[in-house]
């Protein structure tokens, strides 16, 4: 008796479980709009990459051509395969101190695994990962990027 | 030449008329052959193309996904260009493969396909072959297929296309008694096993409505037997393709893959509109007892419509379980059928028989 139980306990059961997994795909095929699907070269104009996403390392500057650099190289030394060079120089500041700066910080992104260490050991939250990924060149050294805009300095008060 | 998009048999008897006129009776019958031949060889080239397609799109829109995109708008002309690169593809061959057997597997399973739709009732008029024993025709000659399968898999001397191919065997042995028993279970009540005769017996509503739950418990099991009849997923084991790379088709290359591809299509296609014929009423508008204005608004869309919109419906259903439901082991695909369809359409039948006895059906 049990057994003729089960065996019908068993057809419902799995009809039941069937129908769940016939609703969720039926879901998704009547809900075209909840495609995850992005048509990449159609949607440049639009495209958004995602918060984690880490296409290249950026040095930040603000609206005054500023950054906060203060060429510690921290980040040298935290890379794993010598993709940073920081080329440092002296400079006298206002209260005349002999005092170094950046002079060039060189990213070389054909290097770069981007292993997102170099962001983690800046003191001073002074580069971020860029979300641009479309590095094709036809030239290698063209990989090799100098990070400092020209004629930029040290924001104020960062030490 | 009178042509009315409800009523074939004008159009074909005016051609027969007009062949009878010019020629004997012997080629009269040889140049109809060939032109129905033709047809079908389109229908199936059309088919083939548009259910690629469909079956991509349908896939990628329920995996949240766009398909095919590309070639053409929304990638309409992808299959084209997929069956551009299947015909110009060199056709190999094993070098220790049984060459007579691996060269005419494929014809085998297409031939098996076309004797099939020969009797698929399209619309009204619109039926190659009206044979008296329709449903046991269909059934016989679309098992002819397996043997197909069976040679592909033996003459390619590849493990895995064997295996693929003994799977597939024992599935379609199998499944084929499920499919013969759920369409019985109709023709107990249509009384006939023609094809045109179970589409006029249903004038009055379509069987799946006026059997009761018989023919709808008759209409599932069918259409489980049928996805397994067809090598489809969730069936899909013969050519199961993380474990037996292609099943029996895996030393296939060029034309002789597409016809492989094809035939799939085609006998998916056939099992729809063997399914839509006996259980939803075939090129049948849908009526309702004798309501006589809303039978006749039915009757105004064409009875091509009718069926084409009824095969499109049974074919996004296997689709649907196609990408929903995981691969059965071949375990459980056996007991599923020995077990569990094939009881439960005895006792079915039996039911049906005490209703149709009974007369409770409409």
């Amino acid at each position: 008796m049990m057994s003729i139980i089960k065996y019908f306990k068993d057809i419902y059961l799995g009809v039941k479980s069937l129908l769940t997994g016939m609703r969720v795909t039926g879901h998704y095929f009547t809900h075209p709009k909840e495609i995850i699907t992005q048509q990449y070269p159609e949607n440049r104009d639009v495209l958004e990459m995602f918060d984690r996403f880490r296409g290249e390392v950026v040095l930040l500057h603000d609206e005054n051509n500023e950054h906060r650099c203060t060429g510690c190289s921290a980040c040298e030394v935290a890379c794993p395969n010598g993709t940073i060079e920081i080329l440092s120089k002296w400079e006298i500041n206002e209260e005349g101190k002999r005092k170094k700066a950046i002079d060039q910080f060189v990213y070389h992104l054909q290097m770069c695994t981007f292993c997102n260490l170099c962001i983690k050991s800046c003191p001073t939250d002074a580069i971020v990962m860029g979300k641009d990924f479309e590095h094709a060149v036809f030239d290698r050294s063209e990989l090799t990027k100098i990070l400092n805009k020209p004629g930029s300095k040290l924001m104020p008060g960062i030490k | 030449m009178e042509f009315s998009i409800y009523d074939f048999s004008t159009l074909t008897n005016s051609i027969h008329e007009g062949l009878s006129n010019s020629f004997s009776p012997t080629w009269v019958m040889i140049i109809e052959m060939s032109l129905v031949g033709l047809a079908f060889l389109g229908l199936f080239a059309v088919l083939g193309v548009t259910l690629v397609y469909a079956e991509r799109k349908v896939s990628a829109v329920i995996q949240q996904r766009m398909g095919p995109m590309r070639v053409g708008k929304w990638g309409l002309l992808q299959t084209i260009a997929d069956v551009i690169k299947l015909v110009l593809k060199e056709p190999l061959m094993n070098r220790q493969a049984d060459k007579l057997l691996f060269g005419i597997a494929p014809f085998i399973i297409i031939i098996a396909s076309f004797l099939a739709v020969a009797a698929v009732p399209f619309a009204k008029g619109l039926h190659a072959l009206d044979f008296d024993i329709g449903i046991l025709y269909v059934s016989a000659v679309s098992s002819i297929g397996v043997i197909g399968i069976l040679l592909a898999g033996w003459s390619s001397n590849n493990k895995y296309s064997l295996i693929g191919a003994m799977r597939s065997g024992a599935q379609i042995v199998s499944y084929e008694l499920s499919v013969g028993l759920s369409l019985l279970t109709i023709v107990v009540l249509s009384g006939s096993l023609q094809f045109s005769e179970i589409i006029e017996s249903q004038a009055n509503g379509w069987w799946i409505f006026k059997g009761h739950i018989p023919a709808f418990i008759a209409f599932v099991v069918f259409l489980i037997a049928g996805t397994a009849e067809t090598n489809r997923g969730p069936f899909d084991l013969a050519e199961a393709e993380s474990e037996l790379t292609a099943g029996f088709h895996t030393e296939y290359s060029g034309i002789k893959f597409a016809f492989f591809f094809l035939a799939e299509f085609a006998n998916m296609f056939i099992i729809c509109a063997i399914g839509a014929t006996v259980f939803l009423g075939g090129w049948m508008p849908l009526h309702i007892g004798d309501l006589a204005g809303f039978n006749a608004i039915m009757d105004f869309i064409p009875p091509i419509v009718w069926f084409g919109m009824k095969v499109t419906f049974l074919i996004f259903l296997m689709m649907w379980f196609r990408w929903t439901f995981p691969r059965l082991r071949i375990d459980q695909l056996l007991k599923l059928e020995w077990k569990y369809l094939l009881p439960i359409n005895l006792v079915n039948i039996l039911l049906m028989a005490f209703i149709g006895l009974m007369g409770w059906h409409f």
